[in-house]
C-alpha cells in the first residue's frame, strides 16, 4: 500500500499523524532545511537527474543536488536559465528518468511554456515552487501569491497539474515520493506548492527517507531498435486529432479528481466556523484555532493538501453545520476563491490574506474569525 | 508547553549560528522544533534574526506574535522584538551595545553585556552563544549539558576546535544571568 | 516506392537507396532543402549502424515534422530549446547518440541562450542547424540570419542594419567555445556540396560517438516560397549571393588539429594580453 492510497482511506478528516507529530521522544532524528529535506527525499525515492538555477529562496535546494547528486552517481546540471532546466527537464523525462526540478515564483512563470508542453506530451516530472513575494521581482518573503498559477492555468492550453502543499517539512518529504508515484501513475507533470518559510525553516526528520520502486515506463525513448520509432509531441494539427488528445487528458483529471484529493482536519467536530488554508499559513491558522477554542469559540481547521484537485466535496461536508468559513492565505484573495466554489453560496465565506512577504499572525487570524462570526462574512482583509 | 525565542542583532554576531545550537538541544532532549531564519540579502551585513520554538507537540504558527523569550543583540533588535515579548517574557538585552530601556514592566528584562563577556571569553564573534547561556540561565528550556552537546554537533567536524571556546562563551553568560546586579531593570 | 527499394539499378549497381530511416516522403514545399537534410542524416546514421540508439529531438518551424520523416524514437521541443531538451536526453543516456534538428529561426533567435550554454558545456549532442534566412513556416518572416537588405514580410523594405541589425552567423560565434569539438558550415547547392555536407554530418555524429564534446553542422538550404524565388532560382541565389555571406567550410575539429586562433576564455592570447 503506497503513502496515497494510506491517505486516501483516511479522506474522513482523521489523517494518519504526519512524522513531525509530538509525543513519543524521538532521539534518532536530525534537523532539516525544508530545501534540503526535499532535495535528499528526491534522492531517497531514486530521482535520476536534477536541473534547476539559483533563485532565492530555494537555493539551498540546487545546493544540495551540487553535491548529493555527483555523490550518487547521478545527473546534477545548474542551466543557464529556469527556461533550461524545465526543457532539460522534458528531455531526461522522455528517456524514462525521474527527474526533479525546483525554483521560486519569477522562475517558474518562466518554466511555464514548458510545463504546457510536458501535460500535452505526458510527461511525468516533479517541479517544486518554493514562493516568494510577487508580482515580478517581489520579495524574497514567503507568499503563496502563485496559488491560481498552480492551480487554474500555469501554462496556455487545457490541462492541470496536480498540485501538493505541505506544512512541515516531514510532510514536505513524504510529499516528493507521493508527487513522484502521481506524476508516473498519471503520466503528469505534477507540482510541490511550498513557501520560503518550509525552504527555509529546520525541523527535525527521521533520516531514513523512504524508497520507492520503480519499472521502466514502456513509453520513454530509448531507440527505435526492433520496434517501431515512438514520438513524444504535444502537436496535433488536425483538430479532430487534438480534440481526441484532450478528451483523453480529460479522462486523466477525471480520475485524479476521484481518486486523489487529500486534506487534513483539526478541531472539526461541530465548528461554528471554519478556518481553511494551507501550507506555512495553515500553521498559523492552527495556532488561531487553538487561542479561539481557548477562548470558547467553536473553530476548525481544514488543511487542502492537494490544492488541483481541490478537496471541494469534503470542505462542503465538514462545514455544514458551520455559521462562517475563513480562508486564511498569504495572497489577496486565490485560495478563496476555490473556497467559495466549494462552499456554493451556502454559507458566508470570508477571506483573510497577507501579501508581500507578510504572514498573518496568529491575532490578526483571530479577530478576523471572531468578524467573520459577528458580520456574516464581510470580506475583512 | 510551547515556547518561542527570537534572537536578533546584527549580521556576523552568530544569530543563526546560537539559535541552531538552541534548536538541536531541543531535539535532543526529544521536543518538537522549528528554526527559523531572516534570509536573503538583509543578513548581508544588516540585521539577522532567527526564531525558535520549541514544544511538547506538533508546532502551529511559524509567525511568532508574542515571544515568549527575545534576545536583543543591537539597538534595532531591540526596538522591533522588545514589544512582543509576551506579558511575564524574558527580554535579554546585550547591554555593552545597547544603552537604551526597555520600558516593559510587564515582562523579565536581563541586562548582560554580552559583548563584553564574549571578548572576555575570547572572541566577540561568540556574543550569540554568551547570550544563549544567559536565556538558558534564566529559562531552562534545555539542560546546560545538552547545550554543549549539540554546540558539538552542530560545529561539527571542521570546527571542532571550537567546541571548547564556544561551551566556555555558554557558560560564562549562564553564570552572568545569575549574578544579581542583572536582575532589576534600571528605573 | 517502397521503403529500401534501390530506386534505378544498372547492371546490378545501385546507385541510390532509400535510405531505411526515412520513413514517409516529406511534405516540404518543392525546392525546399529540408528534404535533403534529412536524407544526409538518415543516410549517415545507417551507415554508422546507429538508428536503433538515437533520439532524434525536434524543433518548431517547418522542420517540426522530422519526426514524421525520420524513423526515429524522437520527442518535440518548445521553440529553441532542443538544445536543452537534448542535454537532458543525453545526459541521462548518455550510451544513445542524441541530436537535434533545428532551424535558424529557432536556433539564432529563441533559442540563442540554450544553443550558446549547451556548446559552452561541451554537451555530447549533435546539432543539425538548417539555416535559410527566414522563418519558413510563419510566413517568410525576418530571422537573425537574414540577409541585410533583404526583403521579408517583416523587413518590407529590405532588411536595415541601421534598425534591425546584423545577421548572426552562430556557427562562427560558436567555434570560440573550447567545449565545441566539430563545427562546419555546408550547403545543399549543388551535388558537390551536399556531398561535402554529407561527410560533415558524417564527421559530427563520429565525435559524438567518440564521446569529444559537442558538434554541430550548420547547412545553408533554401526557402523559395519565402524568398519569392521558383526552386532553380533559390538554389542560385544560395550559391551566390548566401553562400557569398555565409561561407562553407569545417571551423572546428579539434581532434584533426582544426581550431580558431581566436584567444578561448581561460586560455589567454598573446595578441590580446600584449600591448594592453
Amino acid at each position: 500500500m503506497t503513502a496515497l492510497d494510506r491517505r486516501a482511506d483516511s479522506r474522513d478528516g482523521s489523517v494518519a499523524p504526519a512524522r513531525s507529530d509530538a509525543g513519543a521522544r524521538r532521539v534518532d532524528r536530525v534537523l532539516m532545511k525544508g530545501n534540503e529535506a526535499i532535495a535528499e527525499a528526491a534522492i531517497a525515492v531514486g530521482c535520476d537527474a536534477y536541473f534547476g538555477y539559483p533563485i532565492t529562496p530555494q537555493a539551498e535546494l540546487l545546493e544540495w543536488m551540487a553535491r548529493r547528486m555527483p555523490e550518487e552517481g547521478r545527473v546534477f546540471v545548474q542551466a543557464e536559465s529556469e527556461l533550461a532546466a524545465i526543457n532539460m527537464a522534458l528531455g531526461a523525462s522522455a528517456a524514462g528518468a525521474r527527474v526533479l526540478v525546483s525554483s521560486s515564483s519569477p522562475g517558474i512563470s518562466l518554466m511555464a511554456e514548458a510545463m504546457s508542453y510536458m501535460a500535452g506530451s505526458r510527461l511525468p516530472v516533479v517541479l517544486v515552487n518554493v514562493m516568494r513575494g510577487g508580482p515580478g521581482l517581489g520579495s524574497i518573503g514567503a507568499a503563496q501569491g502563485d496559488y491560481l498559477q498552480a492551480t487554474k492555468g500555469h501554462g496556455h492550453g487545457d490541462y492541470h497539474v496536480p498540485v501538493l502543499a505541505p506544512s512541515s517539512i516531514a510532510e514536505a518529504i513524504d510529499l516528493v515520493r507521493d508527487a513522484f508515484i502521481l506524476a508516473e501513475r498519471y503520466r503528469t507533470p505534477v507540482m510541490i506548492l511550498a513557501d520560503g518559510i518550509l525552504g527555509q525553516a529546520m525541523e527535525p526528520v527521521a533520516p531514513a527517507f523512504r524508497t520507492l520502486e520503480r519499472q521502466r515506463p514502456d513509453w520513454a525513448l530509448e531507440g527505435a531498435e526492433g520496434r517501431p520509432p515512438r514520438v513524444l509531441k504535444s502537436l496535433h494539427l488536425r483538430p479532430e486529432d487534438l480534440e481526441e488528445q484532450d478528451l483523453a487528458l480529460q479522462r486523466v483529471y477525471d480520475e485524479i479528481r476521484r481518486s486523489e484529493q487529500r486534506w487534513a482536519g483539526e478541531r472539526l467536530d461541530d465548528p461554528d466556523i471554519v478556518l481553511v488554508a494551507y501550507g506555512s499559513a495553515a500553521r498559523v491558522a492552527r495556532t488561531a484555532v487553538e487561542r479561539l477554542r481557548e477562548d470558547g469559540v467553536g473553530a476548525g481547521l481544514f488543511r487542502p493538501i492537494t490544492l488541483w484537485p481541490f478537496p471541494s466535496e469534503p470542505l462542503r461536508h465538514v462545514a455544514r453545520g458551520a455559521r462562517a468559513v475563513l480562508a486564511v492565505e498569504m495572497s489577496a484573495g486565490q485560495l478563496v476563491e476555490d473556497v467559495r466554489l466549494a462552499i456554493e453560496g451556502a454559507l458566508p465565506v470570508s477571506l483573510h490574506g497577507r501579501m508581500g512577504g507578510m504572514v498573518p499572525s496568529p491575532d490578526g487570524v483571530v479577530e478576523a474569525a471572531r468578524r467573520a462570526l459577528s458580520t456574516g462574512g464581510e470580506d475583512g482583509r | 508547553m510551547e515556547r518561542s525565542t527570537v534572537i536578533a542583532g546584527f549580521g556576523g554576531q552568530g544569530i543563526l549560528f546560537a539559535g541552531k545550537v538552541l534548536a538541536e538541544a531541543a531535539m535532543l532532549e526529544g521536543r518538537e522544533v522549528l528554526w527559523i531564519p531572516s534570509y536573503g540579502p538583509e543578513m548581508r551585513g544588516g540585521t539577522a534574526s532567527c526564531t525558535v520554538i520549541i514544544a511538547d507537540k506538533t508546532i502551529g504558527s511559524p509567525v511568532v506574535d508574542r515571544a515568549d523569550h527575545a534576545v536583543a543583540l543591537n539597538p534595532p533588535s531591540m526596538a522591533k522584538y522588545g514589544p512582543i515579548v509576551a506579558k511575564g517574557g524574558l527580554l535579554v538585552v546585550n547591554t555593552t551595545l545597547i544603552e537604551a530601556q526597555a520600558g516593559r514592566d510587564d515582562i523579565e528584562v536581563l541586562e548582560v553585556p554580552c559583548t563584553a563577556v564574549a571578548q572576555r571569553a575570547g572572541d566577540d564573534k561568540l556574543v550569540s552563544v554568551v547570550a544563549l547561556g544567559a536565556l538558558i540561565g534564566r529559562r531552562r528550556l534545555v539542560e546546560p549539558e545538552t547545550v554543549h552537546r549539540a554546540l558539538a554537533i552542530v560545529l561539527g567536524d571542521r570546527h571542532a576546535d571550537m567546541v571548547e571556546m564556544d561551551a566556555a562563551a555558554f557558560d560564562a553568560g549562564f553564570a552572568a544571568s545569575l549574578e544579581p546586579v542583572a536582575a532589576p531593570p534600571r528605573a | 516506392m517502397t521503403v529500401g527499394e534501390p530506386l534505378v539499378e544498372q547492371e546490378g549497381r545501385t546507385v541510390y537507396r532509400r535510405p531505411q530511416l526515412l520513413s514517409n516522403p516529406t511534405s516540404y514545399c518543392p525546392g525546399c532543402g529540408h528534404g535533403i537534410v534529412h536524407r544526409l542524416v538518415a543516410e549517415v546514421l545507417e551507415e554508422l549502424g546507429v538508428g536503433g540508439k538515437t533520439i532524434l529531438v525536434g524543433s518548431v518551424g517547418c522542420s517540426v515534422f522530422a519526426y514524421d520523416f525520420l524513423a526515429l524514437d524522437s520527442v518535440e521541443s518548445p521553440h529553441g530549446r532542443a538544445p536543452a531538451v537534448a542535454t537532458g536526453v543525453k545526459r541521462v543516456r548518455p550510451d544513445r547518440v542524441v541530436f537535434t534538428y533545428q532551424g535558424d529561426g529557432d536556433l539564432a533567435a529563441i533559442g540563442t541562450a540554450e544553443i550558446v550554454h549547451a556548446a559552452a558545456r561541451g554537451e555530447r549532442i549533435t546539432v543539425i542547424f538548417v539555416n535559410n534566412g527566414i522563418y519558413g513556416m510563419t510566413g517568410g518572416q525576418m530571422a537573425p540570419t537574414t540577409l541585410a537588405g533583404q526583403q521579408t514580410t517583416s523587413s518590407p523594405r529590405g532588411r536595415d542594419v541601421a534598425t534591425q541589425g546584423y545577421p548572426l552567423p552562430v556557427t562562427e560565434m560558436l567555434s570560440l567555445l573550447p567545449g565545441v569539438q566539430y563545427a562546419a558550415r555546408g550547403s545543399v547547392a549543388d551535388p558537390a556540396l551536399v556531398g561535402k555536407t554529407r561527410a560533415a554530418i558524417r564527421r559530427a555524429f563520429e565525435v559524438q560517438l567518440e564521446d569529444r564534446g559537442f558538434s554541430i553542422v550548420e547547412v545553408l538550404s533554401t526557402c523559395p516560397v519565402g524568398w519569392g524565388l521558383t526552386p532553380v532560382e533559390a538554389m542560385e541565389r544560395l550559391r551566390t549571393t548566401v553562400m557569398d555571406a555565409y561561407p562553407v567550410g569545417t571551423f572546428v575539429d579539434r581532434a584533426r588539429g582544426i581550431a580558431p586562433s581566436l584567444p578561448t576564455p581561460g586560455a589567454p592570447h598573446r595578441s590580446v594580453t600584449e600591448g594592453f
